[in-house]
């Protein structure tokens, strides 16, 4: 009975708002994109490249509106019972996979146990300890524990719905031939992938749910050069421009008539800009020391004049627009005496000598902020000496290997705080030569204890306040100081009616975006 | 011909890409920076277990020695292993790029040497007019020019200013399906300023080249004959001159290869021509072992190739050298 409502409500609301447009049949959209993904099956894969084609190849059981709330996508309805400890997804009839196969129970339970044992993010279904498919249209996933980020993991961009005839042969998952030729679940299907040039899809015909998707054709330009793609922006060679984050970029596209400009759909993905601390690191591992830093640093400096105020500040582990971001959390405002007297008691009154690194990216977001750092800090005596690394892996081997004091990085939220943030300060999570785990070998039990408890809560109100006091205990240690958010914007044709927005922007089924005229 | 002589060729060329390969596989390794780390990263993170797992998926826990051992062997076999980051054959990729990478450099390479020879020409008939003075400019500007400067600067010119060429990518998206004649104008239209931009630095190498060897031949004996004979002035400059001012035009040429190609992986970057330019690019800094091993291979598979087809052609050019060995 819900979903039926669900359906009528949402069909109401695209007749009102809809009403009175002209659309155009079928149509290709170009979108164009600096990304380059590995591949196209985001189950063994995480990243911003291959979601983007991946949601449109594949359907995934769940999909999210513009309020973080659950919709139905290939889960016609779900239930979680009363302990938290099952959850069980009814799917939809009729669905079927790129080659005409039937999508069923099965081909949902090897998905999510392939994620489970290959994505790098483990945290999304950890608990998960088996699942049971009683008939061909219902999943039931038992959990070891509750899982309130659960429904958020069975989004697009994390929880793509394979096809067990395909993937399941045996081969290793992470360099499956298919993974490059996928037979997908999706609105589109894979027609042509050279890799690290294009990507062209084609609309599924046979796409479950009736009327979509409205496109004939998505085609992925990728573009190694961001002012080659910004022509083709204004040429009109291509539509779309999603994950653009300069501001000059911004600026230069905001001018062009025929170009609209959003900051909407990059509400899960929540891309933190930030500086980390080697908290093992003898200079850096007082608090006093990080909180000096933190209170002679400007965000409004960096935010309004380095990023020309295309990106905003941010104050926390977990990005502002998420429903677990804690207002209250201290801000650190400038204050050069306060962070002077603490550098005193923390016995650096005479200075201290620091390096810092940045991952190699956009100079904006990276490289300039590391040199506003220098020339900052040295006004509460600390001789910075930026230490720029000539490529990725070079950056990648000094911080996983924690050779660095303190290091530039970006970070992304994935919409749930257990998927994206806990890595960070988790002390289980401390890896060496690894990445985005706690390279800041930061440590404190009631960190683990308040992330393991916030896990597990399924009161999402007991879960905010949980979450809320995480949030004050880091935002006090500071093993991070976090400056902005990174300004995505996405640029496209204002002939488009539909662009991708809600919480997950690009990296969700673009079934209804279409032309108009 | 000499027969033999060709064989010595080819098996001195065998011999020099064997080379290539091991030094290639040896230098590559030196730089800073574990592929499995990047691949990890690319993933989004990872944990020991992966990475080991990865490490052990692409032989990278083996002794270096046992690795290059693998790898030269299955070169022997025409494998070229698998790319760690797209996780396809090399020779998948290489196969999608280097179609676009040979139409770039031999345009630029044809362009160079028909314009250069021609400003050559036409300078080293008034060695102190104005036009040879233009040339003798024109060449050192051209020459001291960074390709990637001139690039941008073409970019920058005909994105805003003058709109008539497009400025990025091969091919226009929307035209893939249209027919095969406006395809291959739409590619040609496309190519015009990579190509120049690419030709751009030979281009004045060509013309100063031509201007002195053009020199030379005008005060050579048989071009004061000819001119008593009463022969018109053009022919006996393209003809009579040209003919003999060519030879070390094509030396240079052949010797230029190998610089086209390290040049044209500067243009398609700028220009985001999809040739092995951009593909090796991208690997240096993925650190994609067997994608930049593959490019570098096929890149110095087309200089090694260039070189003997030189040899060959200055023997038929010159026939004084028919018989040496």
């Amino acid at each position: 009975m819900t979903f039926l409502k669900q359906i009528t409500a949402a069909a109401l609301l695209a007749s009102t708002t809809l009403a009175g447009q002209a659309f155009a049949e079928g149509g290709t959209l170009v979108i164009a994109t600096t990304q380059t993904p590995r591949h196209l099956n985001g189950s063994v894969q995480s990243g911003i490249a291959t979601a983007v084609p991946s949601t449109q190849i594949f359907a995934s059981p769940l999909r999210y509106d513009e309020n973080w709330e659950p919709q139905p996508y290939l889960a016609e309805s779900w239930e979680t019972s009363a302990d938290g400890l099952t959850v069980t997804l009814n799917l939809v009839s009729g669905a079927t996979f790129h080659d005409g196969e039937p999508i069923e129970a099965e081909d949902v339970a090897f998905s999510i146990l392939n994620t489970k044992e290959h994505h790098p993010f483990k945290s999304m279904f950890e608990p998960v300890e088996s699942i049971d498919t009683p008939d061909t249209q219902t999943v039931v996933i038992n959990l070891s524990k509750p899982h309130p980020a659960l429904l958020l993991a069975l989004s697009p961009a994390l929880a793509p719905v394979l096809p067990k005839h395909v993937f399941g042969d045996g081969q290793d998952p992470k360099s499956h031939p298919a993974n490059s030729a996928p037979v997908g679940s999706g609105p589109f299907m894979l027609e042509e992938f050279t890799p690290g040039e294009a990507i062209v899809l084609k609309k599924n015909p046979n796409f479950f749910i009736e009327g979509r998707p409205k496109l004939d054709e998505i085609v992925f330009r990728i573009v190694g050069d961001p002012s080659a793609l910004l022509i083709a922006m204004e040429n009109g060679d291509a539509d779309m421009y999603p994950f653009m984050a300069g501001s000059q970029e911004i600026r230069r596209l905001e001018k062009d008539d025929d170009l609209a400009i959003t900051t909407e759909g990059y509400a899960a993905v929540g891309a933190i800009n930030w500086l980390a601390f080697n908290t093992a690191s003898p200079k850096l591992s007082d608090v006093r020391v990080r909180q000096a830093i933190a209170y002679a640093v400007d965000r409004d400096f960096i935010t309004k004049a380095l990023h020309r105020g295309v990106s905003s500040p941010q104050r926390g582990p977990i990005i502002e627009s998420s429903p677990f971001f804690d207002e209250t959390i201290p801000a650190y405002d400038v204050d050069l005496d306060k962070a002077k007297a603490l550098m005193e008691e923390a016995g650096f009154g005479d200075g201290m000598d620091l390096t810092v690194d940045y991952i190699p990216g956009p100079k904006e977001q990276q490289q300039s902020v590391a040199e506003y750092l220098k020339s900052q800090l040295k006004k509460i005596g600390i001789n910075v000496t930026v230490r720029a690394a000539p490529d990725f892996p070079t950056w990648a081997g000094r911080v996983g290997g924690h050779d660095f004091e303190m290091s530039m990085d970006v970070v992304f939220n994935w919409g749930d705080p257990v998927i994206g943030v806990h890595r960070t300060y988790l002390s289980d999570n401390i890896r060496q030569g690894v990445i985005w785990s706690n390279t800041q070998q930061y440590a404190n039990d009631k960190v683990d204890s308040l992330l393991n408890q916030a896990a597990v809560e399924l009161d999402t109100e007991k879960r905010k306040a949980l979450y809320g006091e995480f949030q004050q205990v880091v935002a006090t240690d500071l093993p991070v100081y976090w400056i902005n958010s990174l300004p995505y914007h996405t640029a496209y044709n204002k002939k488009l009616l539909n662009p991708p927005q809600g919480i997950w922007g690009a990296m969700h089924p673009m079934d209804m975006v279409e032309w108009s005229e | 011909m000499n027969s033999a002589y060709l064989l010595r060729r080819i098996g001195y060329g065998l011999l020099l890409m064997l080379g290539v390969i091991v030094l290639n596989f040896l230098l590559i390794r030196l730089a800073p920076g574990d592929p499995a780390v990047v691949i990890a990263g690319e993933m989004g993170g990872a944990t020991e277990e992966m990475l080991a797992s990865i490490r052990e998926e692409y032989g990278l826990n083996k002794p270096v020695l046992t690795q290059l051992w693998i790898y030269v062997s299955g070169m022997a076999r025409f494998d070229m292993g698998e790319s760690f980051f797209f996780n396809l054959p090399v020779s998948q990729l290489i196969a999608q790029r280097i179609g676009p990478t040979i139409l770039l450099v031999l345009s630029a390479q044809l362009l160079s040497i028909v314009i250069g020879v021609f400003l050559g020409v036409i300078a080293a008939r008034n060695p102190r007019g104005p036009l040879s003075a233009f040339v003798s400019i024109f060449a050192t500007i051209g020459y001291a020019v960074p390709v990637f400067w001139t690039g941008i600067i073409l970019i920058i010119l005909f994105a805003s200013a003058f709109p008539i060429f497009p400025v990025e990518g091969m091919q226009s998206i929307r035209l893939r399906d249209a027919p095969l004649f406006t395809r291959v104008l739409d590619i040609a239209h496309h190519l015009v300023l990579p190509a120049f931009t690419l030709a751009i630095i030979y281009l004045a190498q060509y013309a100063r080249l031509t201007r002195a060897s053009m020199l030379d031949a005008m005060s050579a004996d048989y071009i004061r004959t000819a001119r008593a004979k009463g022969i018109g002035e053009r022919k006996i400059l393209f003809s009579h001159a040209l003919r003999n001012a060519l030879l070390p035009i094509l030396t240079v040429a052949g010797l230029q290869f190998g610089n086209l190609i390290s040049g044209a992986l500067l243009v398609e970057t700028v220009f985001n021509w999809p040739g092995m330019g951009r593909l090796a690019f991208d690997s240096i800094l993925r650190r994609d072992y067997p994608t930049i091993l593959g490019v570098l291979f096929f890149a110095s598979l087309m200089v090694v190739i260039a070189n003997i087809l030189t040899d060959f052609s200055y023997r038929l050019a010159d026939p004084r050298l028919k018989d040496e060995t």
